[in-house]
């Protein structure tokens, strides 16, 4: 058994205790702690990613309890991939808070560990249940996140953040039990034999357990009748949290593509695509009234997991690679984007982001080519990794009948996108009220550093597109292999477990 | 009995969605306790209902009462009402900071 594959949870697990129990020290010293533990998280899911690479599955079983009667964690390409995201998010959003963003309260690196251990988790587990238990764990974080720094409109945007997120955790819960009634077990390898045995046509419990699974990550992932809460809640909070919290969506992604191949394959079916391109379409418009720059981010992001989920939609293997290529790329330019927009806030003076004529940013040639190239990465112009990863998406379109809908859509929302950029372009850089004030702030080149580190992983993910599209590819191969996942997890003879334990 | 459980999960539910709706942050709080109370009695039948039956399979033993739900409800309660408490201390605050309670009001201005 590789232990390594539970050291991304016991860490930051670890240094957030530690962090915890530091609260009353200099900040430095957290600050160090937060960044060591972050490296290592890095570094360890960089290593394991590695080790995916030959395409089997790694199991873990906590406390050596045997499948499918403990909990067990699940590596493979796909969580290797999400892991090495949130690690990369992570680092970028330190990187910007450690230059004293993170000073207006105790708990903000314990907070930020927490939810780094609690994403961690949610991409490791092979648990129901389990996953229940590390969605909480990250959310009581983002709670806490979301209200770093204080004041009321935070305040406003945590309470009712936090309320339909509970309203959301018992309807998982309900799921979880709807599921667990009908099949005895929570095991998702388990689950997914027991479900495929059920009757043909499926059991109506079954796929109800499904549906509601799927709205519980819909809530998550921001799906469209359940995406209003994203804007007031990520415009509220704090730039580093939002940086973070990038990543807080695609849980729900990736819960979509792991449970929606696995445990029931076809049940979402033709209910995906559509709402993901409605979400496209809802997360586009919202981007061209924006009216100031963190709605647009929070509007940009709706747009991209409309992208990756219409993608995923499919349901193929091209369209996984698509929506696993095109979640990498947006993850990171999204949390390039929230840093960048908090940076040209700063220099801004009173209108902060807000789109209208203002004294000029203080350096707005740096700023203008990180917001150029932000939105070159987005809109999905060439040559940068948005574009790729559009391309990626409407190439494996083809295969589908409803192929005439997810073009229409995606390329007249790339199109809007592109206006709704330029138009914020100007407003901050162009039409401003008056030449920057003398003695306005310079940005230290170390605080620009994180913004411009995550959005150039655009041009990274562009150059590197072939090795980073047959690592997407080999990910959606194993992912619709569902038998090698409940092989390595149950054994070569699972159909035992079933017939052992039958109630 | 399965009826009278099915019927307080039903009505339990149906309160708390009905309190969760109202616009004021007391009632929404009470109809989130209502619906995880719900949830857990829900989780709990998930497991079939029977009385006087070890949580064990003994030897020679035909039933048996399914201990994992009991399990899986522990965890809903403490997660729950930490929850529900770290809730009401949010809606405290923001009730003394913003100085009204209404949770359907548009957001107050960038006081941030």
């Amino acid at each position: 058994m590789n232990h390594w594959i539970i050291a991304p949870i016991l860490l930051p697990l670890a240094a957030a205790v530690l962090l915890m129990f530091s609260a009353d020290r200099g900040l430095r010293l957290r600050r160090i702690i937060n960044l060591a533990a972050t490296l290592g998280v890095l570094a360890i899911a960089a290593a394991l990613l590695d080790s995916t690479l030959d395409g089997a599955w790694q199991t873990y079983a906590v406390g050596a309890w045997p499948a499918p009667y403990g909990i067990v964690l699940v590596l493979d390409r796909l969580s290797a991939v999400m892991l090495l995201l949130t690690a990369l998010v992570a680092l970028f959003s330190l990187l910007y808070a450690v230059q004293g963003a993170d000073a207006a309260s105790r708990h903000f690196h314990a907070l930020f560990q927490l939810q780094l251990m609690g994403l961690n988790g949610a991409f490791l587990t092979g648990d129901l249940f389990n996953l229940f238990v590390f969605f909480e764990i990250l959310l009581i974080a983002s709670y806490g996140l979301l209200l770093h720094g204080g004041g009321g409109a935070r305040l406003h945007a945590a309470m009712r953040y936090v309320v339909l997120n509970l309203a959301g955790s018992g309807l998982f819960l309900i799921a979880a039990g709807v599921l667990y009634g009908a099949t005895g077990t929570l095991n998702m390898a388990d689950l997914a034999l027991r479900v495929a045995a059920a009757a043909p046509g499926g059991d109506a419990l079954i796929r109800a357990g499904a549906l509601l699974l799927l709205v519980v990550f819909g809530l998550k992932a921001a799906l469209l009748p359940l995406c209003y809460w994203l804007p007031e809640t990520y415009s509220a909070a704090a730039a580093p949290a939002a940086a973070l919290f990038a990543i807080l969506t695609k849980v729900g992604v990736y819960a979509i593509l792991r449970i929606f191949t696995l445990v029931f394959p076809a049940a979402a079916g033709d209910w995906l695509l559509a709402l993901a391109l409605g979400t496209l379409a809802l997360g586009t418009l919202g981007a061209l009234v924006s009216r100031n720059l963190r709605t647009l981010a929070c509007y940009l992001l709706i747009a991209s997991i409309g992208t990756m989920l219409a993608a995923a939609g499919l349901f193929n293997a091209p369209g996984i690679a698509a929506a696993i290529y095109y979640m990498a790329h947006s993850t990171l330019v999204t949390t390039g984007l929230f840093l960048l927009f908090d940076l040209i806030a700063r220099q801004r003076a009173a209108a902060r982001d807000r789109l209208e004529p203002a004294p000029a940013v203080a350096q707005p040639a740096l700023l203008g080519a990180l917001f150029f190239l932000a939105a070159v990465a987005v809109a999905g112009v060439p040559p940068l990794s948005g574009f790729l990863g559009k391309v990626l998406v409407l190439q494996a379109a083809l295969a589908v009948p409803a192929a005439a809908w997810v073009w229409a859509v995606v390329l007249v929302t790339s199109l809007l996108l592109l206006i709704g950029l330029s138009r914020a372009g100007s407003a901050i850089f162009w039409k401003t009220a008056a030449p920057a004030a003398l003695g306005a702030a310079r940005l230290p080149p170390a605080a620009v550093l994180p913004a411009a580190l995550a959005l150039g992983t655009s041009v990274l993910l562009a150059v590197l597109a072939g090795p980073i599209g047959a690592l997407a590819e080999a990910t959606a191969l194993q992912l619709l292999q569902p038998a090698g996942y409940i092989e390595s997890v149950l054994g070569s003879d699972p159909m035992i477990a079933v017939t052992g334990t039958g109630r | 009995m399965e009826m009278m459980v099915a019927s307080a999960i039903g009505i339990l539910t149906a309160c708390g969605v009905y309190l969760l709706l109202r616009g004021r942050s007391f009632p929404v709080v009470a109809g989130l306790t209502l619906l995880s109370y719900a949830v857990n009695l829900f989780l709990f039948a998930s497991g079939r209902l029977q009385t006087q039956q070890p949580p064990l399979i003994l030897p020679g033993a035909t039933e048996f009462a399914d201990p994992l739900p009991q399990a899986l409800v522990l965890t809903a309660i403490v997660i729950g009402f930490a929850m529900t408490a770290f809730v009401i201390i949010l809606a405290l605050r923001a009730n003394l900071q913003l100085g009204r309670d209404r949770i359907d009001d548009p957001p107050p201005g960038d006081g941030t």
